[in-house]
């Protein structure tokens, strides 16, 4: 595997989360309808399709572009908070890509990260809210971490996956403060976030088809 | 084959063909039915026919659906330019607030009224952005006035509730008046600092898309405390009088602003979708009642199902402090399908 990232690299990993949203969309609605509204799995499903009927319609765009358009079909199709979540994730990724043809392992790292700093400058939300962050921040730290140790990217990416399953599930006792879970207060104490836990098939989704 | 359903599994009987066409289908039979507004079947916006209305301020709202009259029958004149319609529920999407904030420019910008919910919030910042890049003048006003909730770091604040429908009128009077953006966003602002809300719930409601009770609430209990989207409440408590629940609402709302003195209060007894108007009127009773108890002068009422909940039973009391400015937006003329007078 390469240890660059392409166009046709992201495209495999948007098509991968797609898939595991589409398989888990009762387990996630489940979930939000535990401590949220019952919508989390449908809404990410009717994303994600969106998103792949973009990469469908326009095959060559260059890794900005891609990722542009995947985080604006996600804005203009899920509503709620991912909407806007999710789709400031990939809009900062395209910013950040720039005018790249490919993006090495750093440079993807960087990309990812500026989503992150995207995600918590528009939900304003901070690790343990009980957010998707929880599953976000660790999988982030953990990339760059393996990456500075002369990993390569699978590796690393590998890494980062495990730490988004860690904080999904370290999300379970935590008190949610942010989102429509926050009004339960104690009462959404042992239940998983169900925007970490699709966040962790993000990542996941990233380590089984980049690097 | 159960002979009759199973008090936990109630079947669903809603007036629907399939969940999924549900708002689609209702903005259709709108459009139908009001030939007054022009309806964007595509983007999901009712707009009032004549919009742009040049050199008005214009306002937009918009929302899951689920709680009409709120948004949609609020568009017309007196109250709102147009209304964004999400899925049940469900934020609408950045793209429909820019379309509908685009629709309603006359030129003396935009003012965007949001109930305060995480997504709603999200999605008008994020049109909001769009619009100022397409150089029309946005405004936005987050309303929070749900005292069930504790405003405070830990949670996300207060929830947008009944004080929304009161801003809309007063604010859509204040365009009407001819004020500018700045002066019409003052007067939204007064209006949500100046109310409180407090709702309970008799059942709950069914999400059709979800095809069964958001909570189970057994028969001899209510949920005090609840919010829009069948989102469970403060707390649990047996069913009780309706004079007892009077008091549940209204006494956490007194004891967070100080209603008594200047020019009276709104009050406003609203219904959660499946209470009757009977049962409101008593309500509104013994909330006046308990108001003039505690010192507070009603100046203004309003008593029906505004804000609601889907098919959830139950009531929320809204009380506005009025001072005479406040006073003279609400008695100014409002022609829409949900609040229509002195037309």
């Amino acid at each position: 595997m390469a240890e660059t990232v392409d166009p046709e690299a992201l495209g495999r990993w948007l098509c991968a989360f797609a898939d595991a949203v589409r398989d888990a969309a009762d387990e996630l609605t489940a979930l939000d309808s535990a401590i949220g509204d019952a919508d989390h799995g449908a809404n990410m499903r009717r994303g994600m399709t969106a998103v792949v009927g973009k990469l469908e319609s326009a095959p060559d765009a260059g890794p900005a572009a891609l990722l542009k358009s995947a985080g604006m079909a996600l804005v203009s199709t899920v509503g709620g908070a991912s909407g806007p979540l999710y789709g400031t994730l990939f809009l900062r990724m395209a910013t950040a890509a720039g005018d790249r043809t490919e993006l090495d392992a750093a440079g993807f790292a960087a990309a990812l990260r500026a989503g992150l700093d995207g995600v918590v400058a528009r939900g304003k939300a901070a690790p343990g809210d009980k957010t998707m962050l929880d599953a976000l921040v660790p999988a982030v730290d953990a990339l760059d971490a393996r990456l500075a140790e002369g990993n390569g990217l699978r590796d690393a990416l590998r890494a980062a996956a495990d730490a988004a399953d860690a904080g999904s599930d370290a999300t379970i006792p935590l008190v949610a403060r942010k989102g429509r879970a926050s009004y339960l207060g104690e009462r959404s104490a042992g239940h998983r976030d169900p925007g970490a836990a699709s966040t962790a098939l993000l990542v996941r989704a990233a380590a089984e088809t980049l690097g | 084959m159960h002979h009759r359903p199973l008090p936990m599994e109630p079947a669903m009987k809603k007036l629907i063909n399939d969940a999924a066409d549900l708002v689609p289908e209702a903005l259709r039979g709108m459009a139908l039915a009001h030939p007054e507004l022009r309806i964007d079947l595509q983007n999901r916006i009712v707009f009032r026919g004549d919009a742009p209305v040049r050199g008005k301020v214009g306002l937009i709202s918009g929302g899951g659906s689920g709680h009409e009259p709120l948004h949609g029958g609020f568009v017309g004149p007196g109250m709102l330019d147009a209304a964004c319609a999400g899925e049940v529920f469900t934020s609408p999407v950045p793209d429909q607030m820019l379309e509908a904030t685009r629709g309603v420019d006359g030129g003396a910008g935009v003012l965007h009224i949001v109930k305060n919910y995480t997504g709603d919030v999200m999605n008008f910042e994020m049109a909001a952005e769009l619009a100022a890049a397409d150089d029309i003048e946005v405004a936005s006003v987050v309303t929070d006035d749900d005292v069930a909730v504790q405003d405070s770091l830990y949670t996300a604040g207060r929830r947008g509730v009944g004080v929304t429908v009161l801003l809309e009128k007063i604010a859509g009077a204040a365009a009407d008046e001819g004020r500018n953006l700045s002066g019409v966003t003052e007067i939204a602002q007064r209006v949500n600092a100046s109310g409180r809300s407090m709702g309970m719930a008799l059942t709950s409601c069914t999400v059709p898309a979800a095809g069964r009770p958001t909570f189970d609430l057994p028969d001899d209990q209510i949920e005090v405390g609840i919010g829009i989207h069948g989102e469970p409440g403060r707390r649990r408590v047996p069913a009780a009088s309706a004079r007892e629940v009077a008091e549940m609402l209204v006494e956490p709302i007194l004891a967070d602003l100080d209603f008594t003195g200047g020019d009276g209060v709104l009050a406003f007894v609203n219904g959660m979708g499946a209470t009757p108007l009977l049962e409101l009127y008593l309500m509104f009773a013994e909330v006046s009642g308990i108001l003039e108890k505690s010192g507070v002068r009603v100046a203004r009422s309003l008593v029906g199902s505004y804000i609601t909940s889907l098919d959830m039973a139950g009531c929320s009391v809204t009380l506005l402090k009025l001072d005479d400015e406040l006073l003279r937006l609400w008695d100014a003329p409002v022609n829409t399908p949900g609040l229509r007078r002195g037309v």
